[in-house]
């Protein structure tokens, strides 16, 4: 025993209930160093075995996880996950939640999200071209939910905007189950050579560790703990352990560390996100097989006077570690005195596998490296399934609207109006490359000059997943695959973003491991592997979970994106064509939601093969030139797909709907089923080759004029549609009515 | 047309201005602000996007002090061209380079759209390719475009015909709903005395490209390297 401990708190029960730390994990603690820990070498451990950094109650079941696919370069474990495009060419992708900060400070909680997602991805070396968003706020009527859209969207835009890269797509719901817990997921793409990666893994004994970006400030102590607990009364109280973003110092961050990569000057690297200093370190010591000693009085600071427990947990932002090639020291410090950003040698790698921490002369922590990750707790937690639901009798519902008047309802309620209020609010155009922008199925961005591009969409649905765990989660890889295949991609991997409540609860387990069940089951089936991904537990407010929400970060490519297609209609005249099929599904839709107020029976199952087949089918057709528009169906079934086209494109339809004009025909959420707008000339073609390939295909009506003649119903003018599907979230937002 | 694109810290529009310069043919390169001169024989500086210094104070104020803008306001006082778009726009305003001053926009959100320009004149090096009122469209992406100015000063510019471009909509019709920001007589752009220095707050050089939402932003670059 070396560690020094003046000065510092005595080691008690209490103090170890405050670190988050079970008393079991606490035994481990001390079996596992041979005697009582410091008090900082107690928030190392904090950090390091939170549910956040340690995944102790998900390891389990994300191992089960498909992650390999023969154009997957890096899968999870890295900062973002890397997959191959071809010509040399690579992304890298991850999505991450910033859900517990965000709900106490919306706007710095959102913007930190924003940044430590991209650092992950410049990490590796990655250009960033792309950010996209999946966001979850509580009931509309819910006095604090204006306020928190309002935060969260400005701190979204704030940062990107900021930064320099295009946000291009999201998605913005709401549910009651948010209403103490919002979800905020943030998703970055960027670009990079792929033989200019670059990896966390230390090399080499007795190589500087390199201290790089923003100084070191008490902000953020313990927000990986935070995010790591339920929510109770007090929670606004912890608004100090909320960063401060600032993506200007991001920025330069960026440009300084890709211009040192370029140089030859990285031998690793690693951002300091959740639990900043303690979690990057070791993790590059552990991967590495090296040991890490670290000097604090090197490390720059914002304040005076911070001990080394707080400089270990601060989680300020824009910071970085890197392990440099010792020959290049001064020329990588160079290009970061040039952007202005600190630069300091803080310790060093060594061949001892312990983490050693020195502070104002004393040994403050001496630890093993790899059993700080390695021997994190790992928990089978008890799980539940959830019971299947019954099936709702679509046909036995009555219909108090019109189809006309239950549209309009429907494309102007919260979950399906307009969000152009939130993404105008982003620079979506930044880069030049954005070729489909927000409010289509997939967004398209162009590889520098194309022809490639990348189709990138994020989904879930999550009363689906509430209802029926498994078929959820299939549903919400499926959904993803289709949005890629609907602007002409080809899917190529994934990024999760695991949204649940407490995991101590069998019930909530169980609808963990359920979703990932259907997650494993789609990806394999539709040859879509997850590559990165976070989780987040611990999503309830006073006892009170959300909605299971596994938020699905889609990748794929577009070869040529000049052929991609969006959901508007483009010309009068053409056939309207459904692909797929279905029995007019309404149990758990946005029908039963909106017009009776109902969420229940079962969601509609997802048929993995049609799902292939049908997609695979669309893709090849739009490859070939041979259709105009293409819209999957999905929230709100036909009768809201073709309202969709429509109002994108100004242009009015003639349908019916198969199997009559009962709303179940018309607002059914069947799955693997898409809307396509197709030269006149050409659907006779198309429907034999959907004979040949096995692919319900049928027409169903064709675009004209200025309204939407839906089946025998009144007319419905496109204009009136799109009023009421603009005007419902910037009244809303005003402080109209909800 | 040799053109000096200068990179401040934060700005992050300078390759898509690299982009529409280049495609115009212009020989365009970046400039780093801390220098103290433009490459030799620059014909053209442009500043570009973005948020230089974070926009932490007003924006545009510390890059209006860098020490690049010597050369830059010697380079005008020449007669040499100068373009600042977006940021550019505010740093030239910062700068003495150009009057007034871009406030908050008037429902205080940043906002990203495609937008309308009516073209005032096209006597100008920066407009010959584009008609006279002419509608445009480019886009937008700013959070502070609401242009102010004295009383005065609005008035010289209006007299002075120095008013480069007002928004408007599809059928060039200025004003009312098509104004984004608040900006004063609905301006998004303003030249200086001699014409030869054009500050504007929409995104020309997003929009040169039939599958990035059109082409209307080329005329701008066109007409430059046509000068």
């Amino acid at each position: 025993m070396t560690a020094q401990t003046s000065k510092e708190p005595a080691i008690t029960p209490d103090l170890v209930a405050q670190h988050g730390l079970k008393p079991d994990e606490y035994q481990r603690i001390l079996a596992l160093i041979g005697r009582e820990p410091t008090f900082t070498e107690l928030g190392i451990f904090s950090a390091m075995w939170n549910e956040h950094c340690s995944y102790k109650s998900s390891r389990l079941h994300l191992k089960k996880l498909p992650t390999k696919a023969p154009w997957v370069i890096q899968g999870p474990g890295e900062n973002a996950g890397i997959i191959d495009i071809g010509d040399g060419q690579a992304v890298a992708f991850k999505m991450e939640s910033h859900n517990h900060p965000s709900y106490i400070e919306p706007y710095q909680g959102a913007t930190t999200g924003v940044g430590g997602i991209l650092r992950d991805v410049f990490t590796m070396g990655a250009r960033p071209i792309a950010c996209l968003n999946l966001l979850r706020f509580g009931s509309v009527d819910h006095p604090r939910t204006r306020h928190l859209v309002s935060g969260v969207v400005a701190g979204v835009g704030g940062y990107g905007n900021s930064f320099g890269v295009p946000t291009v797509g999201g998605s913005t719901e709401f549910h009651p189950s948010y209403d103490g817990n919002i979800l905020v997921n943030a998703m970055a793409v960027g670009l990079v050579k792929t033989d200019e990666i670059f990896y966390a893994a230390a090399t080499g004994v007795g190589r500087p560790i390199v201290y790089l970006g923003s100084k070191t400030g008490r902000d953020g102590i313990h927000g990986a703990t935070m995010a790591s607990a339920e929510f109770d009364a007090d929670s606004d109280e912890k608004r100090p352990t909320v960063q401060v973003g600032d993506p200007f110092s991001e920025k330069l961050l960026l440009e300084a560390c890709l211009e040192i990569m370029r140089k030859g000057c990285v031998v690793a690297i690693q951002d300091m996100g959740a639990a900043g200093l303690t979690s990057s370190a070791v993790e590059m010591g552990a991967k590495g097989n090296l040991g890490v000693e670290l000097d604090l009085d090197k490390v720059p600071c914002r304040e005076r006077g911070m001990t080394a427990y707080e400089m270990m947990l601060s989680e300020s932002q824009e910071r970085m570690l890197m392990v440099l090639d010792p020959d290049k020291e001064a020329e990588a410090e160079a290009i970061f005195r040039k952007w202005g950003l600190d630069f300091a040698v803080i310790g060093k790698t060594t061949d001892t596998l312990r983490f050693v921490i020195k502070h104002g002369g004393e040994i403050k922590a001496d630890l093993p490296i790899k059993e700080l990750g390695d021997q994190a707790p790992l928990y089978d937690r008890p799980h539940v399934p959830t019971q299947k639901p019954q099936k709702l009798d679509s046909a036995a519902l009555p219909a108090p609207l019109t189809i006309g008047e239950a549209l309009k309802k429907l494309v102007s309620c919260p979950d399906m109006a307009s969000k152009r209020w939130v993404w105008e609010q982003y620079d979506h155009l930044i880069l030049g490359n954005t070729i489909v922008a927000p409010g289509g199925d997939s967004a398209v961005v162009r590889i520098d000059d194309g022809p490639k591009g990348l189709a990138l969409t994020t989904d879930v649905t999550a009363r689906y997943c509430y209802a029926d765990p498994v078929e959820g989660g299939k549903q919400a890889v499926a959904e993803s695959w289709r949005n890629i295949t609907a602007v002409g991609g080809k899917p190529l991997a994934l990024t999760d973003n695991l949204n649940f409540g407490n995991p101590e609860k069998p019930e909530i387990m169980g609808q963990f491991v359920g979703c990932l069940q259907g997650i494993g089951e789609a990806c394999r089936a539709l040859d879509y592997p997850i590559v990165s991904g976070n989780v987040s537990l611990y999503n309830e407010t006073q006892g009170k979970g959300i909605l299971p929400t596994p938020a699905i970060g889609g990748v794929g490519l577009v070869a040529d994106v000049t052929k991609a297609v969006g959901v508007a209609f483009k010309n009068p005249g053409e056939k309207l064509v459904l692909i797929g099929e279905g029995e007019g599904w309404l149990g758990q839709s946005i029908y039963l939601r909106e017009i009776f107020g109902r969420e229940e029976g079962a969601p509609p199952p997802v048929d993995l093969a049609a799902e292939k087949r049908n997609g695979d089918f669309v893709r090849d057709l739009i490859s070939r030139g041979d259709v105009s528009s293409v819209h999957d169906l999905s929230d709100g079934g036909l009768a809201v797909a073709v309202a969709e086209s429509a109002m994108a494109g100004k242009i009015g339809a003639t349908v019916s709907a198969p199997g009559g004009d009962a709303p179940q025909n018309w607002f059914g959420e069947d799955q693997g089923r898409y809307l396509l707008a197709v030269p006149a000339a050409k659907a006779d073609a198309l429907l034999a080759a959907a004979k040949t390939a096995g692919v319900p295909a049928a027409i169903i009506g064709e675009t004209g004029g200025d309204v939407l003649k839906l089946g025998a119903d009144k007319p419905v003018l496109v204009r009136d549609l799109l009023e009421a599907h603009e005007s419902w979230m910037p009244a809303y937002m005003s402080g109209g009515k909800a | 047309m040799k053109a000096a694109i200068v990179l401040f810290p934060g700005s992050n529009r300078e390759g898509d201005a690299f982009r529409a310069l280049k495609q115009a043919g212009a020989d365009a390169s970046i400039v780093w602000h801390d220098d103290h001169d433009l490459p030799a024989k620059t014909d053209l500086v442009v500043l570009p996007g973005g948020f230089s210094y974070g926009d932490y104070l007003r924006c545009g104020a510390i890059a209006g002090r860098a020490k690049i803008m010597d050369a830059v306001r010697a380079h005008a006082a020449r007669g040499g061209f100068v373009l600042g778009i977006c940021n550019g726009f505010q740093i030239l305003c910062e700068s003495g380079l150009l009057p007034g001053v871009l406030m908050r926009n008037r429902d205080l959100r940043f906002v990203c759209k495609r937008q309308f320009l009516r073209v005032e004149r096209n006597d100008t090096v920066f407009t010959s390719a584009y008609k006279k009122h002419q509608a445009i469209d480019v886009a937008i992406a700013h959070g502070e475009g609401n242009y102010e100015a004295h009383e005065e000063t609005i008035r010289e510019l209006e007299d002075q015909g120095r008013v480069a471009f007002r928004y408007c909509n599809a059928d060039a019709v200025v004003g009312g709903a098509a104004n984004p920001n608040g900006s004063t007589n609905d301006i998004a752009g303003i030249y200086s005395e001699k014409l030869n220095v054009l500050g504007m707050m929409p995104h020309p050089e997003n929009l040169i490209d039939p599958l990035v939402g059109g082409i209307d932003g080329r005329g701008l670059f066109a007409s430059l390297v046509a000068a």
